[in-house]
């Protein structure tokens, strides 16, 4: 069972959510709850609306049916709600999307100072907090093209929580990344993790999920199939798409 | 052809070089509210300023400026002709730039205006600190190559009576018969002002590019 959350209502909530690209049909009623300081993986195969469903989160793509509430706010599509949500949402990408024209320390001061309203002393001294957290506090300077993919990935890990929020998206992190790589970001998640803070993610990296997550969710088609903890999800699973997708995995790994 | 005849000549140097300022500045000005307008998302100021654009590039600079000087006055809008040839540069100038701005932005990959609304930054700082910056250092090479046209095109000023560096050095190769000498000299001074802006462009690219390469 995951420590007992300090409010009792879920950070984020999905009740019956469909979503149409044309005509066709990326998310099928999809209910999901998320408590305060619970981390979740996101697993299945490609296209199965698991991206979708993260970036549906912070408003990135707008839902035809279905309710989403994050942290008490009811996602409409009112600018001032998408606003609210995104500052309490950190999302990380797939391709870093790094500022390529801003020094690592601007890109991780620029919402902090802009949305916030931080002075440039205060967004400084947070960047430098949290670069020094993902390790990567000598690079401050640099432009993000002088840096590996993994330490980008970080900056970026750092770029979001600058902005404090209560809850990190992150939509396959290391998939873009050299083997050699994964394991720098991956372990900076983890310390995340540890210090609770609340966190989607979606992604393949099933030690990851088995070390970290306290439920694993699995998408086929849009759908929810299966929802459970790690050790019984990967030991057990019950779905047989499930099945066969671990067995594609595993057998990678 | 003397002194006095190159001053002349300086003199419609002066007026090409003011002609250009004000169709690259107004056009700029415009041009840039066209671009943004063109990629807001909004289906009817997109359309509008799509056939604003197709208006302006599919017909000539001449014929524009013949209508808003001679056309406007048959309407009862008499212009002076500066005021003519400021509108219509500006107009014509703000169509080109806002299509080569539309390009440019349209070209700053999308995933930067995605992390830019993540961080929940609105339109005009996402605008002015994330995607414009890029989308200039992807248009300066289109940008610089307009404002060279530019300056060539304002010869065109000369039909509503602007005696610019075009039209001087006409007159001075009729007054002195000596055509080839006239625009042996008026060709190196459009030279003198074109070349050092395409320099100035290729050092600008290497300068913003640096950095982030």
């Amino acid at each position: 069972m995951p420590a007992q959350p300090e409010r009792a209502d879920p950070l984020i909530t999905m009740e019956g959510v469909d979503k149409w690209y044309g005509e066709f049909h990326a998310l099928r009623g999809v209910n999901i709850e998320v408590r305060r300081g619970e981390k979740i993986v996101l697993c299945g195969p490609s296209g199965s609306g698991k991206s979708t469903l993260i970036r549906c989160i912070n408003h990135l793509e707008a839902v035809q049916k279905g309710r989403i509430v994050v942290d008490g706010i009811s996602l409409d599509d009112s600018a001032r709600a998408v606003d609210a949500v995104r500052r309490e949402v950190g999302m990380v990408f797939q391709s870093f999307n790094l500022f390529p024209h801003m020094t690592v320390l601007q890109n991780c001061t620029l919402a902090p100072m802009r949305v916030r309203g931080l002075n440039q002393a205060e967004a400084e001294a947070t960047a430098r907090k949290y670069l020094e957290r993902v390790r990567i506090g000598e690079q401050a300077a640099k432009y993000p093209a002088q840096l590996s993919g993994g330490q980008q990935q970080r900056v970026a890990i750092a770029r979001a929580l600058c902005m404090e929020p209560k809850v990190m998206l992150f939509d396959e992190p290391t998939s873009a990344l050299d083997p050699e790589m994964v394991k720098e970001v991956l372990d900076t998640m983890i310390g995340l993790a540890r210090d609770g803070m609340t966190m989607v993610c979606v992604t393949h990296e099933m030690g990851f999920a088995r070390q970290v997550a306290d439920r694993v969710i699995f998408m086929a088609d849009g759908e929810i199939l299966e929802e459970a903890a790690p050790e019984t999800f990967f030991k057990n699973p019950q779905h047989p798409r499930a099945r066969t997708f671990l067995g594609e995995i595993l057998a990678h790994h | 052809m003397g002194a006095p005849e190159f001053l002349f000549l300086l003199q419609g140097l002066k007026w090409t070089v003011l002609l250009s300022a004000i169709g690259f500045v107004g056009g700029g000005i415009v041009g840039l509210l066209v671009a943004l307008a063109r990629t807001s998302g909004q289906p009817l100021l997109e359309r509008g300023t799509a056939a604003y654009i197709a208006l302006f590039q599919g017909t000539p600079l001449l014929m524009q400026l013949f209508v808003v000087y001679y056309g406007l006055a048959l309407v009862g809008l008499e212009l002076e002709s500066w005021q003519a040839v400021a509108i219509g540069f500006t107009a014509n100038s703000s169509a080109f730039l806002g299509d080569i701005w539309r390009g440019s932005i349209e070209a700053v990959p999308k995933g930067q205006t995605e992390a830019a609304k993540a961080l929940s930054l609105s339109y005009v700082s996402r605008m002015r600190d994330v995607i414009l910056p890029q989308a200039i250092q992807i248009s300066l090479p289109a940008t610089v190559g307009f404002l060279v046209q530019l300056i060539k095109g304002t010869s065109l000023a000369s039909i509503v009576g602007f005696t610019e560096l075009a039209r001087a050095g006409n007159i001075v190769s009729n007054q002195t018969f000596k055509p080839l000498l006239v625009y042996a000299v008026i060709g190196v001074m459009y030279f003198a002002l074109c070349w050092p802006l395409s320099l100035l462009g290729s050092w600008l690219e290497r300068r913003i590019a640096a950095p982030t390469r």
